[in-house]
């Protein structure tokens, strides 16, 4: 028992000693963000990869002692991580980083959240009253989180707030240079139609003009059933659509399923940063996200 | 855009009354002129509307991204009322009902030599439905959380509410830790403090219900801490009341138990983690009943109980959703040294030892489907030949069942499951199969790991 409590009170000390911004980020992308612009002031880490389904993460150990020791959590919010963020809240006892105080910050509060309907019906699926919390394939609304992240980095580790402002203007600054790319050279995807797995593309069609025609969930946040692909088959087997978009966590067997028998590309798109080779940080998500589409369109 | 809609219906409700007057003369060739004459003003204006919905749609898309003044960390959304808070007190009530079928008598159930106390005991014959539970839970401002659980239970053939937990904690603590205060669930062992409703078998493991009354509930205090280091450790202590089984009875005499319990966690991977943890619990019994209801043994004196666990959890790539594997294990060890009145009024010296363990494995392939396996098992010191004849003799052959379960979920707010034990724990050798069902509404906390 000693021992114990001497291992515990050297890595105690060991911890103390370093005078980084802790951020803890429930999705890799506010991870990917955060690091852009705290450099080498912060240390984050991701509680999900892009290969997880982030409304099912397990409330486990490794994530409660990180959250005992962040200074900021940053998460989509809009109820995405309700099923274990609470959890992790209650048993870390870090006062720092509750809702409602400086450490805890939702990117979805601060863009505009579609599919606000308020509407609680679970027989609907396990939908969101606050809006649709997959806010981070439009990359509008990533340059104001990224804006509201540095503020609050600021305001949390404010001696290098010098270094946080000019890494946020460059980012800022190839941001918008980027995202004029973007949108030229996704302007042919405008007015295209997609068949989507759950509702995680909302802001990316949006943002590009694709309609979303049919989802491969039946609800939302239940898995595809045979009877559902079957009435989608009837619906499309002589087009009406032009993708079938999954992210790398859903299972592909449905998007496949649906193509083959539909002649519908199947397309994986990578829903957040580290979710293919080239989506490293948030701007090879969204070269990614394009090219992929692009390429789906030219077949 | 409402008003566009507004001249549309108004336009609709000409028509018909249009159409009720002409319908009179028939003169089709004027109506269809007329209905035209409406579709290319209102499809123009419609056009018209849509062209100023995008330029409006464009200007705020521009204003988005253009720079917004130094908000140091506001938010902007007013609607940020955020997880079970957007309603103040979450509430959620829980459904149970089981449909349960045993080969011999649950009434005459008892395992030799562990005289069983508290809520244990077996799941009751036939269609019942087990505890409705209500759940309500809030902040209360912004030091103190508050936790009620409630649920409504039928006795004796009359529904009654029951306070379950009670309890308030602390938020604001620093340094990592935090105090309850009320009736919890007890933090020993990993079983102990989970409800009911997420149980992966419709009941508890042998030891559980043999040492700890199916879950040790108590009235108390307790105190958490969690180490600031990378390897997850937690430490708690509880000071509880003793007014429950284990420690029935000494509710008189200040705090009846205490606890002392350490948890460390951890990933292997992003496809592995762990959890394993000991505890220890303390209590004293004053004429704690067990056994036959109506003719109980009563214990008075000391109860240990010492618990290890250990929790495996695998999904690939961690992504639980699709498949996982939950492995887990416990094992106890129990010491009661005291007296036991016997239901003809003899008291006898005891002090034995026993123990107590289970290993289950719980597998989901794919969404929705579960399968699980779980054997459990007692064992015990003789309390000597004194007590030959009575429940406390030691069977010549541990206590055992062996459970497999399958249970499928349409969402996680509801779950059908099939269980099938074979016991060979009780007087007789039992074949049991049931039904379960576990429904949720309204407000759901997270579950811990």
């Amino acid at each position: 028992m000693n021992r114990i409590f001497a291992t515990a009170l050297l890595l105690l000390l060991s911890a103390t000693s370093s005078a980084d911004l802790r951020i803890f980020a429930c999705e890799s992308d506010w991870a990917s963000l955060a690091q852009t612009i705290g450099g080498e002031h912060v240390k984050t880490s991701s509680a999900t990869t892009a290969f997880q389904d982030p409304h099912y993460i397990q409330a486990r150990p490794s994530l409660i002692a990180k959250v005992r020791r962040a200074d900021l959590i940053v998460c989509n919010g809009a109820q995405l991580e309700i099923g274990w963020l609470p959890m992790l809240m209650q048993k870390a006892n870090n006062r720092d980083v509750l809702p409602g105080s400086s450490g805890y910050f939702e990117a979805s509060s601060v863009v505009e959240r579609l599919e606000a309907t308020g509407d609680l019906d679970r027989a609907r699926g396990d939908i969101h009253p606050e809006g649709n919390p997959h806010v981070q394939v439009n990359p509008h609304n990533v340059l104001d989180i990224a804006k509201v992240l540095s503020e609050r980095m600021m305001l949390l580790d404010p001696e290098n707030a010098a270094t946080y402002t000019a890494n946020f203007s460059r980012f800022d600054e190839r941001w918008r240079k980027s995202m004029l790319e973007w949108e030229r050279k996704a302007a042919p995807l405008k007015g295209t139609r997609a068949i989507i797995h759950h509702k995680s593309w909302t802001y990316l069609a949006d943002w590009l003009g694709i309609e979303v025609v049919a989802h491969l969930e039946p609800v939302a946040g239940l898995p595809p059933t045979p009877a559902h692909l079957s009435g989608l088959v009837a619906q499309f087997k002589n087009g009406g659509a032009d993708f079938i978009i999954r992210a790398p966590y859903q299972d592909a067997r449905a998007s496949e399923w649906l193509s083959e028998r539909s002649g519908i590309p199947a397309v994986m798109l990578p829903l957040s940063v580290g979710g293919t080779d080239r989506a490293e940080d948030f701007f090879g998500l969204f070269d990614d996200i394009i090219d992929r589409l692009l390429g789906a369109r030219a077949e | 855009m409402q008003s566009g809609y507004f001249k549309i219906i108004v336009a609709a409700l000409a028509l018909c009354v249009s159409v009720n007057a002409f319908s009179a003369d028939a003169d089709l060739d004027a109506l269809r002129a007329a209905i035209e004459e409406l579709r290319s003003d209102y499809e123009g204006r419609i056009a018209e509307l849509e062209r100023r919905l995008t330029v409006a749609e464009q200007n705020a898309k521009q204003a988005r991204a253009a720079p917004q003044p130094a908000s140091m960390g506001a938010t902007r959304t007013a609607a940020a009322a955020s997880g079970n808070a957007a309603f103040n007190p979450a509430i959620g009530v829980i459904f149970q009902g089981n449909a349960w079928r045993h080969g011999d008598d649950p009434d005459s159930f008892y395992i030799p030599g562990f005289p069983i106390g508290g809520e244990a005991g077996p799941i009751s014959e036939g269609m019942s439905i087990g505890e409705t539970e209500i759940d309500i839970s809030a902040n209360v401002d912004d030091k103190f959380t508050a936790w009620l659980t409630a649920p409504i239970v039928i006795e004796d053939g009359e529904p009654k509410i029951e306070v379950e937990e009670a309890w308030i904690e602390t938020t604001a603590m620093p340094a990592g830790l935090s105090l309850r205060l009320g009736r919890f669930f007890s933090g020993i062992g990993y079983l102990n403090a989970k409800h009911q409703h997420s149980w992966d078998f419709a009941d508890q493991p042998l030891p559980y219900q043999a040492f700890l009354g199916d879950q040790y509930l108590d009235d108390g205090l307790q105190v958490r801490w969690v180490a600031p280091t990378d390897l997850y450790m937690e430490f708690g202590t509880e000071l509880l009341n003793g007014g429950r089984y284990p420690s029935e009875g000494s509710d008189n005499s200040g705090f009846g138990a205490q606890s002392l319990f350490v948890n460390v966690g951890g990933d292997v991977g992003t496809d592995n983690s762990w959890l394993a943890g000991v505890s220890y619990l303390d209590a004293s019994a004053i004429d704690r009943p067990s056994g036959d209801e109506d003719d109980p043994l009563l214990f008075t004196g000391d109860s240990a109980v010492m618990t290890a666990q250990f929790v495996w959890k695998w999904a690939p790539n961690g992504n639980w959703k699709q498949k996982n594997l939950v492995i887990q294990s416990e094992y106890m060890w129990r010491r009661e040294d005291g007296s036991y009145t016997l239901p003809g009024g003899s008291v006898l010296a005891y002090d034995t030892r026993q123990r107590g363990w289970y290993l289950q494995g719980v597998y989901q392939p794919f969404p929705r489907w579960r399968f699980g396996a779980r054997i459990d098992g007692l064992s015990a010191n003789s309390p000597g030949s004194a007590f030959d004849g009575t429940l406390l003799a030691v069977p010549d052959d541990d206590p055992m069942r062996y459970s497999l379960m399958t249970d499928w979920s349409n969402s996680e707010f509801s779950r059908l499951r099939f269980q099938y034990t074979r016991d060979e724990a009780g007087i007789l050798d039992d074949n049991e199969f049931g039904l379960q069902y576990i429904f949720s509404i309204g407000a759901h906390g997270a579950h811990s790991f």
